[in-house]
């Protein structure tokens, strides 16, 4: 379709060849594409499914009748454990991820995300993480505090076994996966897309990442460091949540609902964007109020970092602030209030085909809002009072996962897997699988409200006749069955399609997104020539995907399948999707492998004590890393082909704001800033610095920001050199950037160890470490980056890799600056609360 | 299926524990609000699924529009701004404002007539109550209030974290280490309510049941007045071999108020164990066999819980049987 010429058949051959997925075993480990890295993601997280609802079947069949003796206690506890954890950890989040990591490109039209490495270290990270937990089966030490995990029960006087830390360090892990993931979904929907897609044209499902992506970094973030947190205190280092020593039961709750109410919402936003393309899609028409749409979605996202205190009405809060969490809370029915009706009316005002995406999605509806409804009733605190921790609030939010996230889930996978397996799926047993879904849910979660209103707490493993609970139960654990076995069906439809499902073709429900001008499944070289944008819905409004515009042609051409020397793809501009620079996308690599297998070393050292296994697993981390940041041959043949810049063409981006790398650096100070705002409210919640002691002399901390500063300044200073020679005083300015943070680290290691508060022996002097370390760690983080510069100031000093490292270590060295400035006015400068 | 034969008391919610069949003010006032609630969530929900059908069958006369021709959303836009917008703004004020009204009620009824001091531990409930002469009174697992009297409940945790729910006569409220937190019931009945832990706390979570039993003031006048006395003498000479037999091998976390064996804290005070209902925080009747099964394997009945099984020879068994089962 492409007006440009044909590139002839050698070029489109070195294009396919440079995008071509090594095979065999060791390909597998090296393939870093999205597409393949998409698949198997998809798998694993499915598999996590179907062993998560296994658990729940278990857990069903033991309340099946009052005083029941199937699994008893101990293993009760455990299962109920892993099914939420899985269920939330292993199974939605990453499947998400998963699916935006091979729709996503397709839909806004791009090669690949921007950081294809990350997109497979997420994965093997994600997989190694959930197989840790779930060793813990392997050596009987299921955790069994609930995937909530509240102190002190899981704290090491009452849960001393390695139960809870398989928990806390697999977790860990599958949250760095996630906030991998994330990052590839705020810079991908930003920078790489189609050229003309600007903000106005984006597809909600995209909206709908970039949302979700900017929740996951401010919500996972107190999380990670609440399981830090956590461990350092199963470890006796710390005294973080000891009552007896100052600490706060509660403040683990505050860190875990400030990620996990948002969490509901990272799960449900993407279910908002699958839908709204399946509406649009299905009710034949462009969505009505796509605006407000977009507006709820950015809305929903916002507000519901505001609601997490109603998990804990019955903690005995101030009853201002709980009426407060009410109101917020219920004013979440605005934004999803609006997104119901824009579909309602969409498909009202549309001419809907009720093939199973479209009935998942009513079917969705339905249930949805009756979970919202039982949502705004569990906001009124004195209601509250009574359903919280019942079966009214299991029901309930099955009601809003289950509906809200499953159903859009499986409508999905409707919808996608024709584009992701080339096949068709059967229409009927599509059609039998919802309404059997549809109907079995309803059996197994309804009665749970009524259970929950007649007094049956959750995560009890029996209860007595007497109570009257038996038929709710007896009921719920026949729909468990039902449902499960509606489940199924999918898998049965899906290996129909693989062996006998007709050929999809490119676009087999006439959508309007781009994915769909592309082939069924996806070419490893997908978008050879890249598709221009000039419309909301190219599918239904334009008649060709090519450059019209000759300049914009002219500008795309080294693009135009190609280059063919390394893999390449487009950045554009963030609000109007114009042309910027070229990036070089790596080819396949065993380096983010090799990285995860050292994080599951150092893990597995960290869970079980072992100096041995942390040196090894720390040396093959460490040579991942620099094997990450080993120049590459692809990437010098990319500065060979484009480095020079020339006027009227697109030039490389490499180094500063075109380059994907320094936006990376972005999000990443995006959740350093988070860790450091979660540690400041974690001191002051912990009262703050006793009362009595020595107040400790300022000069320290003084000085310390004096050297911090000058570290900053020579920072910015190097970094407007780049592109200048003046090569000698960058080496010496770096140089002394690095001397001084090495002083910096001194003063301050000096000074903590004057004050004379040691971590194990106190909530203050654990939080103190908390502080302290953070800065340290970050203040590291900028050494090791000025080391790689310097390397490259002595080694290549035009080399625009080398300023690269320099432009983001200059960012990283102000956000040092300015951590130390709130860590210094936190420790130094607030004033006592006792 | 015996269980499934009564679906009338199924919709009711019914049960003895049920947060619709109120027995005291404050459940009450929050069955109300539940009703509520539920009659608006009902009328909300009719109206979306309704607008969801008329989506599915409207009519649409003529040909099929192209699907990107230009078009005005129109009244679509509008009933996005009514259904999304309008009605949770109308709506969702007035649940508020009930919700804050109820909690106010609640807050402000709280005058109480009586403390019960309410320590909550793995798995039980240790109750704390004040004598005529202002004695503490220590019992477990049983909470007995006058009827028509508020009774303030201050809870307490030695442990991890509880939560007191007698779901009949109020809402939860944790018992969080570190922190007092506190609440009130009132019984407008006589009977027995069921209670139990709402907040996951180990093991066995599920066996940290408790009763309110509400009786006639003079009657628990009475009953208070049975529990501040020290404990009975052994009746006979076996029993006063069990007194021995405790002294040594249960004293340590049993307290039996007026003999040597007062001193215990770990475990529920025993003074007058035989005039409780249930063994075991709810877990059995209180009748001879099952304090006899108790004693011999608490781990069999009620696995995780911080009662080891003591090895005793079957003299010493009886003996301790014999005495325990006398402290009325």
């Amino acid at each position: 379709m492409s007006a440009a010429p044909d590139p002839g058949p050698a070029r489109r051959r070195a294009f396919e060849a440079i995008w071509h997925d090594p095979t065999g075993f060791l390909g597998t480990l090296r393939t870093i594409q999205n597409v393949p890295i998409a698949r198997r993601y998809m798998v694993a997280a499915f598999a996590f499914f179907l062993g998560a609802g296994i658990q729940a079947l278990l857990l069903r069949v033991q309340l099946f009748r009052p005083d029941n003796d199937f699994v008893g206690a101990r293993t009760y506890n455990q299962l109920f454990t892993m099914h939420g954890t899985t269920m939330m950890f292993l199974f939605v989040i990453p499947f998400l991820e998963a699916l935006a990591a091979f729709v996503l490109p397709l839909m806004l039209g791009t090669r690949d995300l921007p950081f294809p490495r990350m997109t497979a270290l997420s994965f093997w990270t994600y997989v190694f993480g959930g197989l840790f937990l779930y060793a813990s089966f392997l050596v009987g030490a299921v955790p069994d505090g609930g995937w909530f995990a509240y102190l002190p029960l899981t704290g090491p006087r009452y849960s001393p076994g390695l139960g809870i830390d398989f928990w806390d360090i697999g977790l860990s892990v599958a949250e760095l996966a996630a906030m991998g993931a994330a990052a590839e979904l705020i810079v991908g929907v930003l920078r790489m897309r189609a050229p003309g897609m600007s903000l106005a044209r984006l597809p909600l499902f995209a909206w709908a990442m970039l949302v979700t992506g900017v929740m996951i970094i401010f919500a996972f973030t107190p999380l990670i460091v609440a399981t830090a947190m956590l461990e350092l205190d199963r470890k006796h280092l710390t005294r973080f949540f000891d009552p007896g020593a100052g600490g706060q039961p509660l403040l683990w709750q505050h860190l875990f609902w400030v990620f996990g109410h948002p969490e509901v919402y990272i799960m449900f936003v993407p279910a908002v964007g699958i839908v709204s393309q399946i509406v649009q899609t299905f009710a034949r028409r462009p969505l009505v109020g796509h605006t407000l749409m977009v507006l709820a979605l950015v809305a929903t996202g916002f507000v519901s970092f505001g609601l997490w205190i109603h998990h804990m009405f019955t903690t005995g809060l101030q009853p201002l602030a709980l009426a407060f969490f009410t109101a917020a809370t219920m004013m979440i029915a605005v934004p999803n209030g609006v997104q119901v009706f824009g579909w309602l009316t969409t498909i009202a005002a549309g001419r809907p085909r009720w093939a199973p995406p479209l009935l998942f999605v009513a079917g969705f509806i339905a249930i949805f809002v009756a979970g919202g409804l039982t949502g705004v009733m569990l906001a009124s605190v004195p209601f509250n009072w009574q359903a919280h921790d019942s079966h009214f609030v299991v029901g309930h939010f099955h009601y809003v996962l289950i509906g809200g996230v499953i159903f859009p889930m499986f409508a999905a996978l409707y919808y996608w897997l024709p584009k992701i397996t080339g096949r068709r799926l059967h229409d009927r047993l599509g059609r039998w699988n919802f309404w059997l879904m549809f109907v079995f849910f309803n059996v197994t979660f309804f009665p749970m409200h009524l259970a929950g209103l007649a007094g049956m707490p959750r995560r009890v493993y029996t209860y007595g006749e007497s109570m009257g609970w038996a038929g709710y139960n007896a009921i719920s654990t026949i729909g468990a069955f039902g449902f499960g076995a509606a489940v199924l069906l999918l898998v049965v439809n899906v290996v129909w399609s693989l062996k006998a499902g007709p050929p999809a073709g490119r676009d087999p429900w006439g959508g309007d997104t781009l994915e769909w001008s592309e082939a069924s499944p996806p070419a490893e070289a997908q978008y050879a020539e890249l598709p221009v944008v000039r419309s909301r819905h190219p599918g239904w409004q334009q008649t060709s995907l090519a450059a019209e515009d000759p300049d914009l042609a002219r500008a795309l051409a080294p693009l135009h399948v190609g280059p063919t020397e390394w893999r390449g793809g487009l950045v554009v501009s963030a609000l109007e999707g114009r042309p910027l620079a070229i990036v070089h996308l790596p080819g396949p690599t065993l380096v983010p492998f090799v990285v995860s297998v050292g994080f599951v070393g150092l893990l597995s050292a960290a869970l079980i004590d072992s100096p041995v296994l942390a040196l090894v697993g720390g040396l093959v981390t460490t040579g991942g890393v620099v094997g990450w940041f080993w120049p590459r041959a692809s990437e010098g043949r990319a500065i060979a082909e484009l480095g020079e810049t020339h006027s009227g063409r697109l030039p490389l981006a490499i180094a500063g704001p075109s380059a994907n790398g320094w936006w990376a650096t972005c999000v990443l100070l995006l959740v350093l800033g988070t860790a450091l705002v979660t540690l400041v409210a974690s001191y002051f919640y912990l009262g703050g610095a006793p009362v009595g002691g020595a107040r400790p002399a300022l000069s320290a901390p003084l000085v310390a920001a004096a050297l911090l500063l000058s570290v900053s300044g020579a920072m910015a200073w190097t970094a407007s050199t780049i592109g200048g020679g003046r090569v000698g005083r960058r080496r010496l300015a770096l140089a002394g950037a690095a001397g001084l943070l090495v002083a910096f680290l001194a003063l301050t290691l000096f000074a903590y160890r004057a004050t004379g508060s040691p971590p194990h022996e106190s909530a203050y002097g654990s939080i103190v470490l908390g502080l302290l370390g953070f800065q340290w760690l970050v203040a590291g983080l900028l050494l090791v980056m000025l080391g790689l510069a310097q390397l490259w100031a002595w080694l290549s000093p035009a080399d625009p890799r080398g300023h690269a490292v320099l432009a983001n270590a200059s960012l990283v060295s102000h956000f040092t600056l300015g951590s130390w400035l709130v860590v210094a006015a936190t420790l130094y400068l607030t004033p006592r609360l006792g | 299926v015996a269980t499934l034969s009564l679906p009338g008391s199924l919709v009711s919610c019914a049960g003895p524990a049920s947060t619709l069949v109120p027995h005291g003010p404050a459940a009450e006032r929050i069955a109300t609000l539940a009703w509520i609630l539920f009659a608006v969530g009902a009328c909300v929900y009719v109206l979306v699924v309704g607008c969801l059908l008329y989506a599915v069958v409207r009519r649409r006369p003529g040909a099929e529009p192209d699907p990107g021709a230009e078009r005005a959303d129109g009244w679509g836009r509008l009933g996005v701004i009514l259904g999304g917008v309008v009605l949770p703004v109308l709506v969702v004020p007035v649940l508020f404002l009930l919700s804050v009204r109820t909690q106010g009620q609640l807050a402000g009824e709280a005058r109480p007539s009586l403390v019960v001091e309410v320590t909550a531990q793995q798995y039980w409930w240790s109750l704390r109550y004040r004598s005529a002469d202002g004695e503490p009174v220590t019992t477990a697992n049983e909470l007995h209030v006058p009827v028509g009297r508020t009774v303030e409940i201050r809870l307490f945790s030695i442990d991890v974290i509880h939560s007191f729910w007698v779901p009949g006569l109020q809402g939860k409220l944790d018992a969080i280490p570190g922190k007092t937190n506190v609440t009130w019931i009132r019984a407008e009945r006589e009977g027995t309510f069921p209670g139990q832990c709402a907040e996951y706390c180990g093991m066995q979570h599920a066996l940290m049941r408790l009763q309110v039993v509400a009786q006639p003031g003079d009657e628990f006048v009475r009953w208070l007045a049975a529990q501040a006395r020290p404990a009975a003498a052994p009746p006979d000479e076996r029993a006063r071999q069990g007194a021995d037999v405790f002294l040594v091998h249960c004293a340590r976390c049993h307290a039996i108020r007026g003999t040597p064996a007062f001193f215990g804290l770990g475990g529920p005070d025993l003074t007058h164990v035989a005039s409780r209902r249930t063994l075991a925080a709810g877990t059995l009747p209180n009748v001879r066999s099952n304090l006899a099964g108790w004693i011999a394997d608490p781990q069999a009945l009620k696995p995780g819980n911080g009662m080891p099984r003591i090895p005793l020879g079957a003299g010493e068994f009886h003996a301790v049987l014999e005495y325990v089962g006398s402290l009325r």
